[in-house]
């Protein structure tokens, strides 16, 4: 800081603490111009998106109208920033420097209010109301969903993928890290490829993809799916694998899918931590005369006991909204039913917006103890920086 | 028995025949959809993929399955789609989030703190909440726009808002704040200091949320099949879709999926070493 005012000792240089910025007129001109700006690009975009909507002709083909989209809508957005900020360093230095903050703060915060603490307020108001939202109905939606078995049964699964995921996951990547680490630099590399690749999947690709893995022909046919062919190649019968629910067979099945998918990101954590566990205290330890395993257990696990909770935390938030691969493969049938499933078919196939609504507020209910724990865990963390 | 490496550390056949297990373990899956997708019908639905490597000369491989689902107008627009979709969704929420993260950073202002606490708690609300309310806000009775793709952006910049704002501003309390005084005393406005200090000393952080965003919004299921019209949407609905139906069309489903997940494979790969720094210093922090 010293040397950049070093550099410029000048006498027009404005005073350090901003003062000339207080004083600064207002700019009628700025304030107009920035203002006009922030209509007329709302306006502008607006409009040509409407005209992309019911003109889609005279633009040509579709990869025309999406590369036009891409460029208004991406540029739009720069320009409501530009226009927003010359309209606040139009004011009066003074009101310019209260306002500023909240000018940044606004598209974002403000998309963040309309998506998520808005929608949030009125589904709590939505679930104590009827099938249509136009009468209220007192607690009957809560009453009926916990009368309803099939409700139980989504609680049900819904807390068997909270402790099974998890915790497969990260002992999964637990191990994966630390057996990695143990490779080659180049070993290494390419083993993680491996083990990342279905980050980038979607969950109904990986739905697709395990479809096959998964898939039943009747007896006596060639089986096609891995599955099936290994079970009767050891003289089984062929199974329906996704209707098996026994043990719930089958959800556990759909599990392994989403642990598949996130085993490469524990991984990526758990990696950079077990790489960060310094060398000395690993060395005191087998100087000691410790096994590996103790080792491992006593001197490398705690050290790394916070990306653990990380990870947990970030999967667990992840399990409670699971919805893709249940409604892509079983669609809540055959004792697989979790609460995103039966929320979906409530609101979009039934029309149940009073019990839809309800379901997500019990869902909404099931994440406050994470809540409450990010947040005090964030508090913590302030307080160590 | 035990050798050791070039780096001096000794080989652990252990972990060599471990990670070379998983690693097989965690690629067969996809190896199957992969080589389903370049069989015609008639095999991949009387033999199973594997036969096909163990007998790859009396396969009748074929680019059919490819050419027919990017010749399918619904599929092939679909892919676009996608990329109208996901591309916009990544960039805003990065430009609105990284102005949120600055004024988080680098300014006071009564209720920053308050503001903060509210976005960490709102990182895990469920987007399931958001759906009702604004399938009326946006939809025909409320502003109209509900099928179209700015819908859909609006949507996904919200719901990435949180992770954004919490990620940037995580980073950027690691730069140093001398650099922001002495822009400050040279003139600078906060806009311009944005622009030309804090955004590209954020590069990491930002491409690793990128990415994640990209990610994301490409791969969203629920979003899109509620908020885009059926010429709108994107080609993760239209793989759901096929996953639904039997028989017809069926054999373009393998080859769709894969047109599915090229695109945010390449994107993943090309930019992993960002992924891995932004995301590990965003997370691992002590």
């Amino acid at each position: 800081m010293s040397t950049a005012v070093a550099d410029r000792p000048t006498a027009s240089s404005p005073a350090p603490d901003g003062g000339s910025a207080s004083q600064r007129p207002a700019n009628p001109l700025k304030i107009v111009l920035g203002l006009v700006g922030v209509v007329v690009v709302v306006w502008a975009m607006a409009n040509i998106f409407l005209a992309f909507a019911y003109y889609p002709d005279k633009f040509g083909s579709k990869a025309v109208i999406g590369g036009l989209a891409i460029i208004v809508g991406v540029g739009g957005a720069a320009l409501f920033f530009y226009a927003l900020n010359m309209f606040v360093e139009g004011l009066p230095g003074r009101a310019s420097d209260r306002v500023i903050p909240y000018a940044f703060l606004l598209p974002g915060l403000g998309l963040l209010g309309l998506m998520l603490v808005y929608p949030a307020v009125q589904t709590i108001n939505y679930s104590f109301a009827n099938s249509d939202s136009t009468a209220y109905v007192g607690f009957d939606n809560f009453v009926s969903i916990f009368k309803n078995e099939d409700f139980q049964q989504s609680i049900f699964n819904n807390i068997l993928w909270l402790i099974i995921v998890p915790t497969v996951v990260v002992a999964i990547g637990v191990v994966v890290a630390v057996l990695s680490d143990k490779l080659s630099e180049t070993g290494e590399k390419v083993a993680k490829a491996f083990i990342f690749v279905p980050m980038a999947i979607s969950f109904v690709g990986a739905s697709a993809i395990w479809s096959i893995v998964y898939f039943y022909n009747n007896p006596g046919q060639v089986q096609i799916g891995l599955l099936n062919a290994i079970w009767t190649g050891l003289g089984g019968n062929p199974q329906t694998w996704l209707q098996a629910s026994g043990f719930r067979l089958n959800s556990l099945l759909m599990m392994v899918i989403l642990i598949w998918l996130q085993v490469g990101f524990a991984m990526i954590l758990l990696s950079s931590a077990i790489k960060g566990v310094p060398e000395d205290t690993i060395e005191a330890a087998r100087i000691d005369g410790a096994t590996e395993l103790q080792i491992f257990g006593q001197v490398v696990i705690p050290q790394i006991k916070g990306t653990i909770i990380t990870v947990f935390i970030t999967v667990v938030i992840l399990v409670l909204k699971v919805f893709d691969i249940v409604y892509v493969l079983t669609n809540g049938r055959d004792k697989t039913n979790v609460i995103a499933v039966l929320f979906y078919n409530e609101a979009f196939a039934n029309d149940q917006a009073g019990i839809a609504a309800a379901i997500v507020v019990i869902l909404l209910l099931a994440v406050l103890p994470v809540l409450v724990y990010q947040v005090r865990h964030f508090r913590q963390e302030e307080m160590n920086r | 028995m035990s050798s050791t490496m070039r780096d001096g550390r000794p080989r652990s056949y252990f972990a060599i025949v471990t990670m070379a297990a998983l690693g097989l373990l965690w690629t067969i899956p996809t190896l199957g959809l992969l080589v389903d997708s370049f069989r015609p019908r008639d095999e991949s639905t009387t033999s199973g993929w594997w036969t096909a490597l163990f007998n790859p000369f009396g396969t009748g491989w074929t680019f059919d399955n490819y050419s027919r689902a990017l010749a399918d107008g619904q599929i092939g627009g679909s892919f676009i789609n996608s990329f109208v979709v996901a591309i916009p969704a990544t960039i805003i929420p990065i430009m609105f989030a990284a102005f949120a993260a600055y004024a988080f950073t680098f300014m006071e202002f009564p209720g920053r703190d308050v503001l903060f606490i509210v976005i960490v708690a709102v990182l895990v609300v469920p987007i399931q909440v958001a759906f009702q309310p604004m399938l009326n806000l946006l939809g025909p009775n409320g502003l109209g726009i509900s099928g179209q793709y700015i819908a859909v952006w609006l949507l996904h910049t919200g719901f990435g808002m949180p992770l954004a704002i919490y990620t940037l501003r995580n980073y950027m309390a690691t730069l140093p704040k001398t650099i922001i005084e002495s822009a400050k005393i040279d003139g600078a406005t906060h806009y311009q200091t944005f622009w030309k200090l804090i955004v590209p000393m954020s590069v990491p952080a930002l491409a690793a949320f990128g990415i994640l965003q990209f990610l994301w919004t490409w791969n969203d299921l629920l979003v899109a099949k509620l908020f885009l019209n059926s010429s709108n949407t994107t080609v993760i609905v239209e793989v759901q879709g096929l996953l639904g139906t039997q028989g017809q069309g069926q054999e373009l489903l393998t080859a769709a999926a894969f047109i599915s997940f090229i695109v945010p494979m390449l994107v993943f790969f090309a930019l992993q070493r960002f992924f891995v720094r932004g995301l590990t210093a965003g997370a691992v922090k002590g």
